[in-house]
């Protein structure tokens, strides 16, 4: 059975993170939500740290922190909090918190480097199922509400005016910020679910013309990273999770590199 | 039924009144411009009026099925969103490519389709921003402050086109503004605005209106004159203002803008 083979489902797991994440991710770009992936993502170790103590599943845990954490920031974005701090405190904080709350799990020996960084290489099959329905909900969630999300980041203003409420939008996005970062936890870690969100979709900016083509791109480029930065880890031996974000983060300058070539034969052309 | 109707209706901001009592209708067919000061609540009433700012006291009633077209004041697309100017005009409903054409074939602009947004001139961008409103078919067209940084000729270009769009769709244009002198000759009612309704109705009356004066001046007066012809500076005989009335047309039109 292909499934027995570990690198087959590290892939796999790659993969459907990759389809989440980059089409989502291309959200959090255009609404500048950088800070905002990174403190839902950093509030998940604090929810592993809770489901291991009440022992139940890692993935319900990080999914519940990360709503709680998601909402709280998304509500309090509404009324006029200094953001970028607000934001720096809570991710940190999240993070610190939950980093002291795995300490108090005597008795439970835990690998903190697999939550923090990922650990793709020991991917169940029952993970597998977890990151590919969460993948299919979030694909979903965002088909169905892309016309209404894409006008609500464009303006709210116009948005309203045309019959769509913005604050179910920006709370569809949230959900759906939430679920990538609890199936994500095992493929890249805490730490690197926003570059996960993020560098894809900034690397596919300079190559697109339209939002749709956007995120296809921004999808091609984090599989891409995916499969390359699981190959180049296997053969050189370095944590998966991290060389995977390397491979992003390469094309992204690649990509800007073309992207300023072609704005100046553009300007040479004119 | 009234296209859309408020009743009392007044908005704060925690413990700001920006609007207190605001009572207005607007019918199929009728250009209504709101003129006012600066934060005098102009913008708050139109994004009351689409739903965006809940008013804390009174009411808004929208015609059932009511199809508003919106053209904000100004529009930021951030520089991370690539989006073309065909793609823009299917936002919120995706419309047919036959649609999308004829609507920049309209608008004047047939060589822009796939032109990104960011890199549209001030008026080609407002053209376009109209363009998108009406695509939807509006029973009820909202513009705040449309031709803000358009010049002369494209300002009264634009509001020669809003005449037209008004005719071909049948529909009730709202309009913020604070070109006196061309509002004042492209409208059927005025609503003079202060956080209150100063006064209201035809442009000529509005533009004798003491609390009108009041705001603005008696230098619009000239303006208003000279686009209106018609209009006779005798009407000031009417009032005990003791203004200049030799001032030259084109020196109080400066005065106006």
């Amino acid at each position: 059975m292909m499934l027995d083979d570990f690198m087959v489902r590290a892939a796999l797991a790659g993969l459907g993170v990759a389809l989440a994440a980059a089409p989502l991710g291309s959200f959090v770009v255009w609404r500048r939500m950088a800070y905002f992936g990174d403190a839902t993502a950093h509030a998940a170790i604090l929810g592993v740290a809770m489901a291991l103590a009440f022992s139940i599943s890692v993935f319900v845990g990080a999914l519940a922190m990360s709503l709680i954490m998601a909402t709280t920031v998304s509500t309090l974005s509404g009324r006029g909090f200094a953001m970028d701090t607000m934001l720096g405190v809570l991710a940190h904080s999240a993070l610190a918190f939950g980093l002291v709350a795995v300490s108090f799990l005597s008795g439970v020996r835990i690998d903190l480097m697999a939550y923090l960084f990922g650990d793709i290489l020991a991917v169940s099959r029952g993970d597998l199922l977890v990151i590919w329905g969460g993948a299919a909900l979030v694909l979903s969630l965002l088909a169905w509400r892309w016309q209404a999300l894409l006008t609500t980041t464009l303006s709210p203003d116009l948005a309203w005016s045309a019959g769509i409420d913005p604050r179910r939008e920006q709370l569809v996005l949230t959900l759906a910020l939430a679920v990538v970062v609890a199936v994500a936890i095992k493929v890249v870690g805490v730490l690197l679910i926003a570059a996960m969100l993020i560098v894809p979709a900034a690397a596919a900016r300079p190559l697109a013309t339209t939002p749709e083509r956007m995120a296809a791109i921004a999808t091609l480029i984090a599989g891409g990273s995916a499969l390359g930065g699981l190959q180049l880890s296997f053969h050189a031996d370095t944590p998966t999770g991290p060389t995977i974000v390397c491979v992003a983060a390469l094309i992204f300058a690649a990509t800007a590199l073309i992207g300023s070539g072609l704005r100046h034969l553009g300007q040479a052309s004119d | 039924m009234r296209l859309i109707e408020t009743k009392g209706l007044s908005v704060r901001f925690g413990r700001t009144t920006v609007l207190s009592n605001v009572s207005l209708a607007l019918d199929r067919g009728e250009i209504v411009t709101i003129v006012g000061p600066n934060g005098s609540g102009k913008s708050t009433l139109l994004r009351a009026l689409i739903g965006a700012q809940k008013p804390a006291r009174g009411e808004i009633i929208r015609r059932p099925g009511l199809r508003i077209g919106y053209v904000p004041q100004k529009l930021h697309i951030d520089p991370t969103l690539p989006l073309t100017v065909t793609r823009f005009l299917s936002l919120p409903r995706r419309h047919p490519t036959e649609a999308t054409r004829a609507a920049l074939e309209q608008a004047g602009l047939p060589d822009l389709r796939d032109r990104q947004m960011a890199d549209l001139s001030g008026g080609q961008f407002q053209r376009v921003l109209l363009a998108r409103a009406l695509l939807e078919k509006p029973d009820l067209l909202i513009l705040d402050e449309a031709t803000q940084g358009l010049d002369q000729p494209g300002s009264a270009a634009f509001y020669r086109r809003i005449e037209e769009v008004r005719r071909e769709l049948n529909c009730g244009v709202l309009m913020v503004s604070h070109e006196l002198h061309v509002v004042m000759s492209a409208s059927d009612r005025v609503i003079c605005l202060n956080g209150h309704i100063c006064c209201e109705g035809h442009p000529e009356v509005v533009a004798q209106a003491e609390e009108y004066r009041a705001i603005f001046g008696t230098g619009t007066q000239g303006a208003l004159a000279l686009y209106r012809h018609e209009h006779n500076h005798a009407h000031d005989h009417d009032h005990d203002h003791n203004h200049d009335h030799d001032h030259d047309h084109k020196h109080s039109h400066e005065a106006a803008e």
